[in-house]
């Protein structure tokens, strides 16, 4: 059972860890389209395995952040992700499982999904 | 939308957009008396007499990407097609309130589906804002506040992998006991 003594336990090894991360510069910034179209099409799953698997992997140079409408509201649910140099990757029609690929291929080990870019789909 | 969760998400979307420090979040579910009302509040920025007699025809929008806003109407007709209803209230300066009132064993209504996961993306996704959280069913009830969280984390952010995960469980357990 979850309670808030253990949300404390939590909080006070995170309060440890904090200390020694370095600053956000040279993190991976990832941003998930959550308006209605998004929603709609099925982003609340993608972000959830994206937050999943950062913390399985214990991941500290990643964030995942939100986003309203893109303007491509047919190649929802879209996730663009920002490398540490700047350079932006737009994925397109993403689920969970592409989701852990892109986690895991992109940010974990630097290449580039294709097969799942708007690139790829024009 | 699949499920009322993901309506929820998108109009309190609507919510923090507007500025509100404060959304709360309440689901009166009754099989007793076979209504299931979903109320959504909050202090953000109102709007005005003209904008609200608008606001649920899709052709309105505050977005400047185009020129449709879905969202409001979307939840408006799934709570209709139930038998149910829908209201909107609203003051400027002052926040907004929307009601839906389903009917519960309508073969039309939506399953509510993964409060859970709604609430940590929007607590995930708005940093600053408070979330309030009830749900009451058939008089059990569950209460989740990220006020009272967010003191017990005392300066440690909210928005991390570790503390979302937390409030995940913590919800999709305490929503457990509430069914049981």
């Amino acid at each position: 059972m979850k309670s808030l003594a253990e949300l404390e336990q939590i909080r006070n090894k995170m309060a440890a860890k904090i200390n020694v991360r370095s600053e956000t510069d040279g993190d991976i910034r990832i941003v998930v389209g959550m308006a209605t179209c998004g929603i709609a099409a099925g982003a609340r799953p993608v972000l959830a395995a994206m937050m999943e698997e950062i913390e399985k992997r214990g991941l500290t140079n990643a964030y995942v952040t939100q986003t309203g409408c893109v303007g491509m509201c047919k190649y929802e649910p879209i996730v663009e992700v920002y490398d540490a140099d700047g350079t932006k990757t737009t994925y397109i029609k993403m689920d969970a499982a592409k989701a852990v690929r892109v986690i895991n291929e992109h940010v974990v080990n630097g290449n580039v999904v294709s097969e799942f870019t708007i690139g790829a789909a024009n | 939308m699949t499920e009322l969760s993901l309506h929820i998400l998108d109009i309190v979307n609507n919510s923090t957009k507007a500025g509100a420090t404060l959304v709360q979040v309440d689901i009166d579910e009754s099989v007793i008396r076979n209504e299931l009302k979903i109320t959504i509040t909050d202090n953000g920025c109102g709007m005005d007499e003209d904008f609200l007699s608008k606001v649920t025809d899709p052709f309105k929008t505050t977005r400047t990407t185009r020129k449709v806003g879905m969202g409001l109407s979307l939840f408006k007709n799934a709570a209709e097609l139930t038998g149910g209803s829908f209201g909107i209230t609203s003051e400027l300066g002052k926040g907004t309130q929307v009601t839906a009132t389903f009917v519960h064993d309508s073969i039309d209504r939506q399953p509510l589906g993964d409060m859970a996961s709604t609430m940590v993306t929007l607590i995930g996704g708005s940093e600053s804002t408070d979330f309030v959280y009830r749900h009451n069913f058939d008089g059990k009830e569950f209460e989740f506040s990220t006020v009272e969280v967010k003191k017990i984390l005392d300066g440690v952010s909210v928005v991390s992998p570790e503390i979302l995960s937390w409030i995940n469980g913590y919800i999709s357990e305490g929503l457990g006991e509430l069914y049981e």
